[in-house]
């Protein structure tokens, strides 16, 4: 027991043992809840048979006293009354008053509309903010096609290493084991049609019309999209880019420009790694599973392509880079003031990216179609 | 070189208008005995000697790179020196068990330079963590020890429900200064507490480490480049410098000879310290 309580004359006096520190905070609170337990008008406290008294546990009594002062009683220190006691009636006489928690109001249509008005407007304000990046984007474009010194040629170079050649062993590698999975799969169905020649024209398609292209945007948006939202979000917390246009140098120019320009470039070129990865591991499964050749191989493929078939995927590649680099600066430049917010928008940005080429990928399949290409 | 041993007495009766920090027995807090630092090829400190004793409050001053830093988080137990001892309370640190460790964790606090707030959690939340994580608080005791913290340091009630991003830089100092009081330290150590604030907030935070020290007898242990801090604030000052540690009430440093002390208390960015010891 933290106190013994003992009646009076008229008076419940209350002694004060033990030890009343934050490490027993729970037996505080259960014996604080009991002190109000006997409804009772005036209360002597005498805390000469304290052990300890920290500054948590005062605290805690001389709120759960101030209650019942609330509630009318009377309340009075026998004795010497502890140091923190006194430093905290100083504190509460010289701090803020406590502020009222607002009443957990009603929940009325006005809560409804006011919701709905606040998720519009922030609706609005994004896409006003995300044409505005593509103005801008475009702008500094033009001027930097008028002008080659605009074009920042070394940092271009560097974001093709980084994007491009630091990917190509992830990027040859699943696309390898894709096309593995596609060929096998195939080839399992097609040989109850005794069919399996045609596991050859689903690899070649698939891969150079579809898989190659998709799955390289997707890993390069994961590891490029999130990196892109990264460097420019690390750099808007150390307040470079402020730095860079004090300097009076267009950050659009510095960063954002060569980041897509770098990945249009880059991400073609992988794709086209891609594709050939994928074809090879197709004419490995085939001559492993199917005991096709690879001569044979090699002539299948010829047959089963339309001239058009390669570049139906290829064409996709650069506008699946200005969308996986445009979302990536957009939400870096987007950053303000937390770190929390860079991880935010860094998830933000790979999640949109993807989506944004899936989509894209499906606008281009009706589009493919309609054109007969 | 001179090495001082920490005068016992205090200042001179000149040297402040606080009441001498009670060094009942010479009981010191933290005695750090020989400590020897070491990255690589370079040596940090040379066989540091340093007590810390109830109830006072020492600055650590030291130019760039003189391993203020190192020298707090080897008293801290964050950094094993690479040869020495660090007594807290009379047991030495560096042998101890994560487990006993963790037991002198719980009775010191610390704020860190930028404040080392975590900005996922609101100012109460980043308060009731050390709490929540020891002890069973209900929710309700948990509030009000928060609004304890935030009385303390004088932050508005409400700061509790911002973020640590939402608050201007002298809040975040005062933020940070709650949660290190959360668990009832008695001892308390500061980086730079006052970095980055401007005068009036750096003064305002000076004095309310004053106040508090004073009203909960707290021993202080701070890192400062502020001289207005060390004036206001400091009973002793810990000069690290040619890897040794030079220890003296700040008349005695002042009036120390060694060149690196000399510029630093009476170069030209120092004149402000004679001029606020006349007003004392």
């Amino acid at each position: 027991m933290l106190f013994e309580s003992q009646r009076t004359d008229g008076a419940l006096l209350l002694r004060l043992r033990g030890s009343w520190r934050i490490a027993n905070v729970a037996e505080i609170e259960r014996a604080l809840r009991e002190i109000g337990g006997e409804r009772e008008s005036r209360f002597e406290i005498d805390c000469s048979g304290l052990e300890a008294l920290d500054l948590s546990a005062a605290w805690l009594l001389e709120k759960r006293l101030a209650e019942l002062r609330t509630e009318g009683a009377q309340v009075q220190f026998v004795g010497t009354v502890p140091g923190h006691l006194s430093f905290i009636r100083e504190l509460i006489e010289r701090g803020p008053e406590p502020v009222e928690p607002a009443p957990p109001g009603r929940r009325n249509w006005h809560d409804v509309i006011a919701w709905l008005g606040r998720i519009s407007i922030s609706r609005l304000r994004e896409t006003m903010s995300a044409i505005a990046f593509l103005g801008r984007m475009a702008v500094t474009a033009l001027r930097s096609m008028r002008s080659l010194q605009h074009l920042r040629f070394a940092s271009i170079t560097r974001h093709i290493y980084e994007t491009g050649i630091q990917a190509i062993p992830i990027v040859a590698l699943i696309a390898f084991l894709i096309s593995v999975i596609v060929a096998y799969l195939g080839a399992q169905q097609l040989r109850q049609f005794g069919a399996e020649i045609f596991t050859v024209d689903l690899v070649a398609i698939a891969v150079l019309r579809e898989m190659g292209v998709l799955l390289t945007a997707i890993i390069v948006a994961g590891r490029s999209g999130s990196a892109f939202a990264a460097e420019i979000g690390v750099m808007r917390l150390n307040d470079e880019v402020d730095a860079l246009q004090s300097m009076g140098v267009d950050h659009f120019e510095v960063l954002v420009l060569p980041r897509i320009i770098g990945l249009i470039i880059a991400l073609p070129l992988l794709t086209i790694l891609a594709d050939a990865m994928g074809l090879a591991g197709g004419a490995l499964l085939s001559a492993l599973l199917l005991d096709i050749s690879l001569t044979q191989f090699i002539d299948r493929v010829q047959d089963a392509l339309a001239p058009t078939t390669f570049w139906a995927g290829l064409v996709k590649a650069p506008v699946f880079a200005a969308l996986i680099a445009m979302v990536g600066c957009y939400r870096g430049l987007q950053v303000r003031s937390s770190s929390r917010e860079l991880g935010r928008l860094t998830t933000i940005a790979v999640v949109q990216s993807i989506f944004l080429v899936i989509f894209a990928d499906a606008v281009f399949a009706v589009i493919f179609v309609e054109l007969d290409f | 070189m001179h090495m001082h041993e920490p005068s016992a007495q205090g200042g001179p009766a000149l040297r402040s208008p606080r009441p001498a920090p009670a060094r009942a027995g010479h009981e010191p807090v933290i005695s750090v005995r020989g400590v020897v630092n070491r990255f690589g090829k370079q040596v940090v400190h040379d066989g540091v000697d340093l007590d810390i004793y109830r109830g006072e409050v020492l600055g650590i001053v030291g130019g760039s790179g003189s391993g203020k830093s190192v020298l707090l988080r080897t008293m801290l137990g964050l950094h094993r020196p690479t040869a020495g001892q660090v007594f807290i309370e009379g047991k030495d640190i560096t042998q101890m068990s994560e487990a006993e460790l963790l037991d002198v964790k719980r009775r010191y606090g610390v704020t860190f330079q930028h404040g080392a707030l975590f900005s996922s959690l609101t100012v109460a939340e980043n308060i009731q963590l050390p709490i929540r994580e020891y002890f069973p608080a209900s929710s309700e005791a948990l509030e009000q020890l928060t609004e304890l913290r935030l009385r303390m340091v004088g932050l508005p009630l409400d700061a509790g429900t911002k973020l640590p991003s939402q608050l201007s830089g002298g809040m975040v100092k005062r933020a940070a200064l709650a949660r290190a009081l959360a668990l009832d330290p008695t001892l308390l150590f500061l980086d730079e507490p006052t970095a980055g604030l401007d005068p009036i907030s750096a003064a305002a935070f000076d004095d309310l480490l004053v106040y508090l020290q004073r009203a909960l007898n707290l021993t202080v242990a701070m890192i400062t480049h502020d001289l207005d801090t060390i004036v206001k604030t400091c009973d002793r000052v810990a000069v690290l410098v040619d890897r040794k540690i030079v220890v003296d009430t700040l008349d005695g440093i002042m009036s120390n000879d060694h060149p690196w002390i000399r510029e630093y208390f009476h170069g030209a960015r120092a004149r402000a310290v004679p001029r606020a010891g006349e007003k004392r």
